[in-house]
This record gives structure tokens, C-alpha cells and sequence, in this order.
């Protein structure tokens, strides 16, 4: 078993002061084990923070992040699983599904994690899943409306992943479950 | 010779101890034969070793504590009146007959002792006998450990009310005035200890001074121990007695230390009733008293008294406690001139602790104490002590942390004076505290009046102030610093748009002060704050009512052009491009097209003037195109001028393979899959073969360059893309095409086996994989795949 926790377009300080202090007293360090960040973190502050989460953390670039070495893609393999993470600004639609399946088909990956929207999203998707873990401190966007802070916590184990989403609204976080399996014949 | 001094005195007490241990041998002897006479002689001859003066306090000590333990046997056989015979009023005056003065008074004391118990007496006048004998002996060392003795043995005789030795009318007058007496005397004699050094020898005299301390302290304790004094007795007799004395003896020394006692050992109610005498006396002490250590645990216990019986916050009001305070602090100020101006602003810090503590609902005392702060600070120059610096922050910081809400320290009209006091660096320290108190307690500063007020506040960190260039700072804590203030910027927030527009305004009138070093940092969440309000407003947009210019969308989208304007000149053009490609999608949901159009004229003018890098050109674009393609506000002209520049921009890309990619992004510029959006399929065709042609010369390049050809990936993408709009009913897009195009990358990839690569294998199975997946799934999709090969 093993903790994923994903999240992305911070934007802090340009939308939002800091992470809710309700996110902030649930994730402790010692209990994740990797932390992959979509992008718009935007400063090393908050870099820093996440490292002091989990040490393994991953980040691809969002357009406004200050660090701009992060790589636009990244693929890791957890268990059985192989990940993709990307900001999500590049793939034209914004948020759009089948042009991100394309991504998911070019990084040859199981699970897509991207951001961009702020929309907190999972959709199985020819037997991969592609997620959206929304905006971690609610920021705005152009895209969504009234954007609720939110991020996922992805339980690998085997073939199973198990994917939490935290939302915070109107002060109370709201947790959902969602079960993935992976089927089989999806070879590399 | 101190070593040599030393080791005589251990000679000296070591003979000093033989001399007790070997009459007490005696002594012992006369006491189990029950021999009056005997015992009389050999203690006094035990007691003849206290006489020494070779000794220092801390040696004399040791020894008299040999000879304590033994006179308690001793008292123990003298109570005994069947041992020896004699009654008790025999004994007192037998015991006078000791030929020496000092071992005569030690065995009065014992004598005494047991009388009083006899109760054959008074104990008021054997106290006040014994007590007046003791005035025989001058000597300071040898006087204090004998009066030492009569307290010790006497505390728990006196004749308190409640007692068992309780007298008549007068009696806890009589317990009193013993005490009194015997601790004037002994203060006297401490007081002389001092005196008796020469020059050389002062500092040690002190050292042992201080050791000694605590003998006189004891009759404090003593008389803090009378349950008979009342608060009135207190008042009238025993704080004027005792301060009379504390004043009169102009000791240093003394006078810090008993000040200290009296406020430890009288309880917390009778100082709050006898404020004014006590308070009365700090301005007579010594110039060179620490006060303000002493003051400071005053008003510590009596705001700890408050804060734990809130039923006696009337009596502190009553009793007018803090003027009192304030005022006493004012005349020690003013009357030890030499205190330096730390001293003094911790005065201030105390009285201000103990103002928020007793009275936190008196802002006007806060600032009561911040004026007399700035008026001692103006007196001098500018800060420089850093101790005093540390003070002034502290004063400052207590407001923010007991009101854990800033709006109140916006109130206290002496705050910013008392800043303006600190150095620059000092000032912004302060700063951060300010705006740290702010987000720890989620504060939302919610009037533009008072985020005036926090913005005079924090000016230290807005711009640059008199004296400093930023250029001198440093560069991760100026980062750290101007991150604060755009962290703060969120937290001044109103949910009424005219107010809220005010206090943008006031946000934006001060950080454009700040350089061009600060624009990139405080531009930012000033702009998604505007952008909050105007979707705010996009909610509600009734009629105008009233004379006021109201908050419209309009009117911010001007003031947001103005406000970004600033920043290419900063140079900051990549930021600037994507706030206003923000502004313009925010246009767009306000249906303002004008306003759309113009931020992206900005947007488009900066990418072809300020964004040279080839990597932020192909982020740029994308930004462009996927904005572009969100707009649903644009007449036809003005979309197809904008699409004809994005598409132009994409093709003009440095890099073959991001101009193939960008290209093939706009062919979403035609096709807006939603219900009225754009399906202009022939243009799409035309951006996806342009890609193609694209990715051809991309791969002709680098067959010249390498030899080979490259990676088939651009031409997996377009795959995809063609896929994309195929399954979008784009008429355009044929399955003839897609077969052709499949075709054309297995050709691709079987005539180069040589470079095979792993990233366009996997892409290309698993589109081909896609197609399968589509063709089984039936339905129309099916029908669609079903001419497809693959």
C-alpha cells in the first residue's frame, strides 16, 4: 500500500495566501509517500513546504511558477502503476478530455494526473484514469467558477487504486472515494 | 595573598568548630548529669567562638549553624525545670551573668525562648527586652546572625492574634513593633557591613553583602506571616515603617532588594489598596536602583491577581490602578536621569502588559502607554541600542497578540509614531509582524480606511524608505519580505463591491509606489483581487442608483490595464502577458468585448515586442491560443484578426517541432465544441495539414542533420488530432485520410529501424490500440472506425 497525494495550482501568493489551515493540519509528515504536484505552486515557500511532507516529490511547470526548471512532463512508475503528471496548460482545449487522453496515450501512462482547471475531475478512460485534483487552496480561475480548495490522496496497492478527494466547503471537508482497477490486457 | 587569605579562613573556622565541638563535648557531659553550673559555663564558652571577626559571612555561617544545633538541646534542658532545678524567671536572670556579651545574649535569647512558653510573662515584654539587649552588640556580622537568632527563635511566639502567647488591646501592635524593630536594627547593620570596606575591597563586601541578604529579608516573611495585620495596620503602620526605613538607608543594594520582598511576601489585595505609598516611594530610591525590574514584578503580580479573580477588576478601577502606575513610571523616568532608554521602554512594556491584562477593553490606555513611549522617544535620537530596539518591538507586539485582530492596533493613533522611531530594518521586522499577525488570525481588513491606516503601518516593506536602496538588501529576504505583503493582499477584503473597489484602489495607489523590484511581486494578487470583484459583479448588474461612480466591470478592467501596464517596464512581459490574457477571458464573461479585444492587443504586442527566449515564446503561445479558443464575446472580424495573428505567431515558432505543435493547436481555434461555437472544419483541415507539412521539413532537417530521420512523434500527434475531430463529426476529416496517414508511419517507422525509439513505438500502439478500442465498441463510433484499417 502506498500514498500518493496529489495537488496543484496553489497560486500562492498570487490568488491565495496560503494552503485552508484545515489542509494544513491533515497532511503531517511520515505518512505519504510521494507527493506529485501538477504546477503554480507558485513560490519556493511552498516547495518547501511540500518537501517537508515527503521528501519525493515531483512537479511539473504551471505557467506561473517562479522555479522554472520544473520539466513540462514527467512519468513515475508506483507498484503497478505508471503516472503521468502534467500542468495542463499545453493541451488546447483547457480541461478537455479526449485531448488530454491524447496526453495519456503520448506518455504511454495508466494514471494522468493534470491540473489548470481548478475542477477537481476522474474519469476512466480506456482503462486508464485521468485526474484533476482541483485548485489546493481554492484559487481563481478563468475557467471555473466558484472553485472549492480540494486535492487527492491516491491508495496504490496491487492493481487497485483507491482515489480520495478532500474538499473543503464551506469550511467542512468533504471526503469522496473512488475505486480504480487496472485491467490487465493493458500491456506495455 | 587572597589564596593565602583563604586558606587562613579555613584555618580559622576549622579552629573555630574544634573550639564548638569540644565544649559542646562538655557541655553534653553537664547536661546528662543535669549540672546547671557546668552546662552554663561550657556553652558559654561554646559560644565565645562566634565572637571572631577573621570570618567571612559565608564562614561565619557555617559555624554559627554548629553552635545553632547545639543550643537547641540546649533550650531543650532549660525547658526542663525538674533537670535543673531553677524556675524559669531564676534562669533569665542567671544567664546574665555570663561574662561576655555576646554568648550572654545567645543564652538570653535560648532563656527567653522557654520563658515566653512558660507563659510566666508576657511574650511582648520578653520580646521587647530581648530585643532591646541585642542592641549590644554593634558588630555587623555578629550583630545580624544574633538578631538572626531572635527571629528565628521568636516566630513562632509572637503575640498574633490567634496565638497562644495573644496579649491584650494591643497585642498584634506589640508582635509588630518587635518585628520592626528588630528588622530596622538588622538593616542597620547590613546596611554598615557596606560601609566597612575600603575601596579595593568593595566589590567583594558586596558579594558578601548579597549572601546575608536573606537574614534580613526573614523579618519581612515574619511579618507577612501576622495574621493579625490588618489591611488598615498595613497601611498606617507597617508599609510606612518598613519604607521608611528601605528609603532612609540609601543602600543600592538594600533598598532593590526589600523593595523586591515587600512586593513578594504582602498579598496582592493589600498592594492594590496601598498603591499610592508604596508607588510613593520608587522616586526617592537610590539613582542607581534597578527599578524597572522591581516596578515590572509589581505590576506582574497585579495583573496576575486580576486575571485570577476577575471579581476584584472594580477595586483596580476603583483604586484607579493605572493612572497611579503611569504616573509612578513617569517620576522614576523623570527622576533617574541616567536610566538609559531601554530601562525605560520596559517600564512601558510592563505597564503595558498589564494594562492589556487587567483592562483589555481600554484601547485608550494602550495608547495612553504608547504616547509617554513616543515622547520619551522623541526626546533622543534615533534608536540605536539594539536592547532597546528588542523593547520597542516588544511593546508593539503585545497589542497584535492580545487583540489576535490588527483593527484594533489601527486604532491606537500612537502606534505608527512609536514605529517611526525603529531603523529601517527594525521597521520592517516590525512590519512582518504585523502581517504575520494578520494571516495567523485570518484577519480580514475590511474597510479601505483602515487598510490606509495598516499601509502608513507596514510602509517599510511598500517602498523604499529614506536611507535605503533595495539594492543593498538581501535578495531572499526581500523575496520572503514582498511574498508577505502579496500574501496580505488577500486578506483586505470587503463582500461590498464600492467599498471593496475603494480598497483596491488604496492597495493600488501604494504599491505602485514601490519600485520596479516590488511590482512583480504586489501586481499579481492585486489583479485576481479585481478579477474576485468583477465576477462578484458579474452576478449582479442592475441599474446605477445614486451619485456615486459605482463599481462596474468597465471601470476595473480600466483600472487593471493601468495597473499591469507597469510591468514590462519592469521588465516583467511574460508575467504582464498572462494577466492580461486573464483580464481578457474575464472580459469575455462580462460580455465587454472592446475590453476583451484590448487586453489581448496588449497581450499580442508584448509577445511580438518583449518575448524573445524561444521556450517562453512556445509557453506564450499556448497561453494565447488556449485563451483564444475560451472566447465567445468576439464579432467575426475581430476573431479572425486575432486567430490570423495566433496562427501566424504559431508558424513562426523557432523550433520546427513546437511550430508543428502550435499549429496544430489552433486548429481549435475553428472548432468549438459546444453548442453555438465555431465548426469551421475546412480551416481546421487546413491547420492540421499545415502541421503535416510542418512535421515533414521537420523530418527532412533532421535527416540532413543526423542522417536519419527523427522520431515519427509529431506525426503520431496529428494522428491523434485527426482522430480528435474525426470523432467530432468535422466533415473534413476523412477515415481515407486517417488510413493514409496511419500508413504513412508504419512506412516512417519500418524504413528506420536503425533509431528506434521507445517513447513514439509506445505513443503510436497505443493510438492504434484507440482505433481498435473505438471499432469495438459498436454503435455509431463503430460505424465511423469500421473503414479503418489497422
Amino acid at each position: 500500500m502506498v500514498l500518493v497525494l496529489a495537488l496543484g495550482d496553489l497560486h500562492i501568493p498570487h490568488r491565495a495566501p496560503d494552503l485552508p489551515a484545515k489542509f494544513k493540519s491533515m497532511l503531517v509528515p511520515g505518512k505519504i509517500q510521494h507527493i506529485i504536484c501538477t504546477g503554480n505552486l507558485c513560490i519556493k515557500e511552498v516547495q518547501d513546504y511540500l518537501r517537508t511532507l515527503c521528501p519525493d516529490l515531483h512537479i511539473t511547470r504551471g505557467e506561473y511558477d517562479e522555479e522554472t526548471r520544473y520539466p513540462e512532463t514527467k512519468t513515475l512508475t508506483i507498484g503497478q502503476f505508471k503516472l503521468g503528471l502534467c500542468h495542463g496548460h499545453q493541451v488546447i482545449p483547457w480541461g478537455d478530455l479526449d485531448s488530454l487522453a491524447m496526453l495519456q496515450r503520448q506518455l504511454d501512462v495508466d494514471i494522468l494526473v493534470t491540473g489548470h482547471t481548478h475542477q477537481f475531475a476522474a474519469y476512466k478512460h480506456e482503462g486508464g484514469v485521468v485526474i484533476n485534483p482541483g485548485s489546493a487552496t481554492g484559487a481563481y480561475s478563468s475557467i471555473t467558477y466558484d472553485v472549492n480548495p480540494s486535492f487527492v490522496l491516491m491508495d496504490i496497492d496491487g492493481l487497485r487504486v483507491v482515489v480520495y478527494v478532500y474538499e473543503l466547503i464551506d469550511g467542512e471537508v468533504k471526503v469522496d472515494k473512488i475505486d480504480f482497477k487496472k485491467t490487465t490486457h493493458t500491456a506495455h | 595573598m587572597m589564596l593565602n587569605g583563604a586558606e587562613d579562613e579555613d584555618k580559622w573556622l576549622a579552629e573555630g568548630i574544634a573550639g564548638i565541638q569540644q565544649n559542646a563535648f562538655y557541655m553534653h557531659r553537664a547536661l546528662d548529669s543535669n549540672n546547671l553550673r557546668e552546662v552554663l559555663k561550657y556553652s558559654a564558652q561554646m559560644l565565645s567562638e562566634l565572637r571572631t571577626s577573621k570570618l567571612s559571612p559565608h564562614k561565619y555561617y557555617e559555624l554559627y549553624m554548629r553552635a545553632f544545633d547545639e543550643l537547641r538541646k540546649l533550650e531543650m534542658f532549660f525547658k526542663d525545670e525538674s533537670k535543673h532545678g531553677v524556675s524559669v524567671v531564676d534562669l533569665y536572670e542567671l544567664v546574665q551573668h555570663a561574662g561576655n556579651i555576646l554568648p550572654r545574649l545567645y543564652l538570653l535569647c535560648t532563656v527567653g525562648s522557654v520563658y515566653i512558653k512558660s507563659k510566666e510573662a508576657p511574650a511582648k515584654d520578653v520580646l521587647k527586652d530581648l530585643v532591646e539587649m541585642c542592641r549590644g552588640v554593634q558588630h555587623p556580622i555578629r550583630g545580624l546572625f544574633l538578631r538572626s537568632y531572635l527571629a528565628q527563635i521568636s516566630r513562632d511566639k509572637l503575640p498574633d492574634i490567634g496565638s497562644e502567647y495573644e496579649g491584650g488591646a494591643d497585642t498584634v501592635m506589640d508582635a509588630v513593633e518587635f518585628v520592626l524593630q528588630n528588622f530596622t536594627e538588622m538593616n542597620k547593620l547590613w546596611v554598615r557591613l557596606q560601609n566597612q570596606g575600603l575601596g579595593k575591597l568593595r566589590e567583594k563586601r558586596e558579594k558578601e553583602r548579597s549572601e546575608l541578604r536573606d537574614l534580613v529579608g526573614k523579618n519581612l516573611h515574619v511579618l507577612g506571616q501576622i495574621e493579625g495585620i490588618d489591611l488598615q495596620m498595613y497601611k498606617d503602620t507597617v508599609l510606612p515603617r518598613v519604607l521608611e526605613q528601605v528609603v532612609n538607608c540609601k543602600d543600592e543594594l538594600a533598598q532593590y532588594y526589600l523593595m523586591d520582598c515587600i512586593i513578594q511576601v504582602f498579598p496582592d489585595e493589600y498592594h492594590l489598596q496601598t498603591l499610592e505609598i508604596l508607588l510613593g516611594a520608587f522616586p526617592q530610591l537610590q539613582p542607581t536602583v534597578d527599578i524597572k525590574t522591581v516596578l515590572s514584578q509589581l505590576m506582574e503580580r497585579l495583573s496576575n491577581y486580576a486575571a485570577s479573580n476577575p471579581e476584584v477588576l472594580p477595586e483596580f478601577l476603583q483604586v484607579e490602578a493605572f493612572a497611579k502606575l503611569s504616573s509612578a513610571i513617569g517620576k522614576v523616568i523623570e527622576a533617574q536621569v541616567d536610566m538609559p532608554i531601554v530601562g525605560a521602554i520596559t517600564l512601558y512594556v510592563s505597564l503595558l502588559t498589564f494594562t492589556l491584562r487587567v483592562h483589555p477593553d481600554r484601547l485608550d490606555y494602550v495608547d495612553q502607554v504608547l504616547g509617554a513611549c513616543v515622547k520619551k522617544l522623541s526626546s533622543g535620537q534615533k534608536l540605536e541600542d539594539s536592547r532597546a530596539t528588542k523593547q520597542v518591538v516588544a511593546l508593539l507586539s503585545a497589542p497584535l497578540e492580545k487583540y489576535s485582530d490588527i483593527v484594533s492596533a489601527l486604532t491606537l493613533s500612537n502606534y505608527p509614531r512609536v514605529m517611526d522611531h525603529l531603523d529601517n530594518g527594525t521597521n520592517k521586522v516590525m512590519a512582518m509582524v504585523i502581517i504575520q499577525s494578520i494571516m495567523k488570525n485570518n484577519t480580514c481588513i475590511s474597510t479601505a480606511d483602515k487598510v490606509e491606516v495598516l499601509f502608513e503601518l507596514i510602509k517599510g516593506l511598500i517602498k523604499d524608505l529614506d536611507g535605503t536602496g533595495v539594492d543593498e538588501l538581501d535578495e531572499e529576504d526581500f523575496k520572503e519580505e514582498q511574498n508577505s505583503v502579496a500574501r496580505l493582499i488577500h486578506m483586505l477584503y470587503n463582500d461590498e463591491p464600492q467599498e471593496m473597489l475603494k480598497i483596491i484602489c488604496t492597495v493600488r495607489k501604494h504599491i505602485m509606489a514601490g519600485g520596479v523590484k516590488r511590482l512583480p511581486f504586489t501586481i499579481p494578487p492585486l489583479v485576481f483581487s479585481a478579477l474576485r470583484l468583477v465576477r462578484h459583479l458579474q452576478g449582479q448588474d442592475g441599474e446605477i442608483v445614486g451619485e456615486e461612480v459605482p463599481a462596474t466591470p468597465k471601470k476595473i478592467f480600466q483600472l487593471l490595464n493601468q495597473t499591469i501596464e507597469a510591468l514590462p517596464s519592469v521588465p516583467s512581459p511574460e508575467l504582464a502577458l498572462r494577466l492580461y490574457l486573464q483580464c481578457a477571458e474575464a472580459a469575455n464573461d462580462c460580455d465587454l468585448e472592446h475590453a476583451a479585444y484590448e487586453f489581448f492587443t496588449q497581450a499580442f504586442i508584448l509577445y511580438e515586442e518583449e518575448i524573445a527566449d524561444s521556450k517562453a515564446q512556445v509557453t506564450a503561445i499556448h497561453l494565447i491560443i488556449g485563451s483564444l479558443q475560451r472566447m465567445n464575446v468576439f464579432g467575426i472580424e475581430n476573431r479572425d484578426t486575432l486567430t490570423h495573428k495566433a496562427t501566424g505567431y504559431s508558424a513562426r515558432l523557432l523550433k520546427k517541432p513546437d511550430q508543428c505543435r502550435a499549429v496544430y493547436a489552433c486548429s481549435h481555434l475553428f472548432w468549438v465544441d459546444d453548442q453555438d461555437g465555431i465548426k469551421d472544419g475546412e480551416r481546421v483541415l487546413l491547420c492540421l495539414k499545415r502541421a503535416l507539412r510542418i512535421a515533414n521539413a521537420a523530418q527532412q532537417m533532421a535527416n540532413v542533420a543526423r542522417g536519419s530521420s527523427g522520431p515519427v512523434t509529431l506525426f503520431v500527434e496529428i494522428l491523434n488530432k485527426y482522430l480528435y475531430f474525426f470523432e467530432k463529426g468535422n466533415q473534413q476529416i476523412t477515415s481515407s485520410a486517417i488510413q493514409g496517414l496511419v500508413e504513412l508511419i508504419n512506412t516512417e517507422m519500418q524504413s528506420d529501424s536503425t533509431t528506434q525509439n521507445p517513447t513514439s513505438d509506445a505513443f503510436f500502439a497505443s493510438t492504434l490500440r484507440y482505433i481498435q478500442f473505438q471499432k469495438q465498441k459498436g454503435g455509431l463510433i463503430g460505424e465511423k472506425y469500421e473503414s479503418i484499417k489497422v
